[in-house]
């Protein structure tokens, strides 16, 4: 079993499940925390997918979106976290 | 927010993504990247900043209002769409310096006109959040 096997019919099909997984729990949270918490994670496996699909097409370059791709999702997630703070404070 | 961990980082965090702003903004004519990423980048290293440690401290930083690089960003632009007239091409077409200079690469118009662009992307976003910042 060569690498590119190795990513095409195991590691994809891990991620894809996985966000599935995520998605429900993103429909369901109970509070916006973990709505928020389970968005940062979409994200992130999204990163790995686009390792992978980087290394499938041996493309380097697209290494970087998803370095750009991280940075955003942190700024959200930093951003949705602040918020949240504030927003207890004023209740 | 009282963490001192992001308080820490994000004093590092901004030179660092500066820096990868501005090689996202050099690298921008043949590769992934360009002015209007690489000043999105530079938008969020501040916007990080002054989710730490406050707005204030961050306008104490850039020094003047953010607003007035978007007037900048677009007056280079113009020029840089000028500048094929002096040499009697039509408006904006590329020229190009034949040297390539190390560690910036080729310089032309088009560098110029991304750069604008650079700025006001800055200009813009830092606009917004700022409002929207002190309105909440």
């Amino acid at each position: 079993m060569s690498l590119y096997d190795y990513l095409y019919y195991i590691i994809l099909p891990i991620l894809s499940v996985s966000i599935l997984i995520i998605f429900v729990r993103f429909i369901k949270g109970p509070t916006l925390s973990d709505r928020v918490v389970a968005l940062d994670l979409i994200i992130t496996t999204g990163i790995g997918i686009i390792a992978v699909y980087s290394i499938h097409t041996n493309q380097p370059t697209f290494l970087d979106i998803a370095m750009i791709l991280a940075l955003i999702a942190f700024l959200g997630t930093v951003a949705f976290s602040y918020y949240l703070e504030k927003r207890e404070r004023n209740d | 927010m009282k963490t001192i961990i992001f308080k820490t980082a994000s004093s590092y965090l901004l030179p660092l993504l500066l820096l990868f702003a501005i090689f996202i903004l050099l690298r921008g004519h043949y590769l992934p990247g360009g002015g209007f990423v690489g000043g999105l980048i530079a938008a969020i290293a501040f916007v990080l900043h002054s989710f730490a440690n406050g707005i204030e401290r961050t306008r104490g930083i850039i020094k003047f209002h953010p607003g007035f690089l978007m007037p900048i960003g677009l007056s280079i632009a113009l020029c840089s769409g000028l500048a094929p007239l002096l040499v009697g091409s039509p408006f904006m077409t590329g020229l190009w310096y034949h040297n390539p200079i190390p560690v910036i690469g080729m310089i032309g118009t088009a560098l110029i006109f991304d750069i604008g662009v650079f700025l006001v992307v800055i200009g813009v976003v830092l606009t917004i959040i700022f409002t929207i910042s002190e309105t909440i």
